[in-house]
């Protein structure tokens, strides 16, 4: 199995079953175990802010996730159909009067375990987040 | 494996002993909850004993955080002890290594206390 696209459900469980369909293709493409906690984290992250920031648990909402793979790569996207946002302006998490904040670091977690992150958002129209983990990872 | 936690007093120290998972939706609450309970029970000196944590997300990282200024603004201190690798490199990764006093040894820690 080296591709997925399905369209899952708006709840926390689609998290748990999300990164255990990314971890079986990043596992098959040769992702060493290290590599794997660092991707299935960003997915974890990503789905998280999907259903839960995105779709609003919508039961009317799906969660898009397409899994790809290179020679050297795999490529995860996590589509929601939420009402979007303006990734430019969320607060700095590392700021020193942000650093007791309770929430607000995940998107932080993600760029520092995956390759590339790119996130795609308009309002009205959903986030889309591609992220990219080489199988010789350097993140 | 979900979160579980139990709770030994040595002195006037509470030492909570956390293994399993703390994510979003397991075993998250539960943690909340515990701390509200140390505080309510007039706990100051708390240790949260992360040696058998597996997994955290940044989720659990923002529990930790909410339960670090639950006991701050009720006069109190949390500690951490026992940092797996993976939590250390996410605390390491928040900036928040630098926010907890963090110990890995028990002793240690609670003689931080004195």
């Amino acid at each position: 199995m080296g591709h997925i696209d399905t369209f899952l459900e708006s709840s926390l469980d689609t998290v748990d079953l999300a990164e255990e369909a990314v971890l079986k293709v990043a596992k098959e493409a040769g992702l060493q175990e290290e590599g794997r906690y660092e991707l299935g984290m960003a997915v974890r992250e990503i789905m998280t802010n999907a259903v839960v920031h995105g779709n609003r648990y919508s039961l009317n909402k799906k969660v898009h996730l397409v899994v790809s793979r290179e020679e050297n790569a795999v490529i995860v996207k996590i589509g929601d159909e939420g009402d979007g946002y303006t990734p430019d302006c969320q607060p700095d998490p590392l700021a020193e009067e942000n650093l007791l904040n309770q929430s607000g670091r995940g998107m932080m977690i993600v760029r520092a375990f995956v390759d590339e992150v790119l996130v795609t958002s308009e309002p009205r129209r959903g986030t889309e987040v591609t992220m990219r983990k080489y199988l010789q990872s350097e993140a | 494996m979900s979160l579980k936690l139990s709770t030994r007093q040595v002195g006037d120290v509470t030492i909570v002993d956390a293994a399993g998972r703390i994510t979003l939706g397991e075993g998250s609450s539960a943690f909340r909850d515990l701390v509200k309970d140390l505080i309510t029970k007039g706990s100051k000196k708390v240790i949260l004993n992360l040696g058998e944590i597996s997994y955290i997300d940044s989720s659990g990282i923002g529990e930790l955080v909410s339960s670090f200024t639950t006991v701050q603004n009720a006069g109190g201190q949390m500690k951490l002890l026992n940092l797996t690798k993976r939590v250390k490199d996410l605390l390491q990764i928040t900036k928040l290594y630098t926010v907890f006093e963090v110990f890995e040894d028990e002793a240690a820690s609670l003689a931080s206390f004195k």
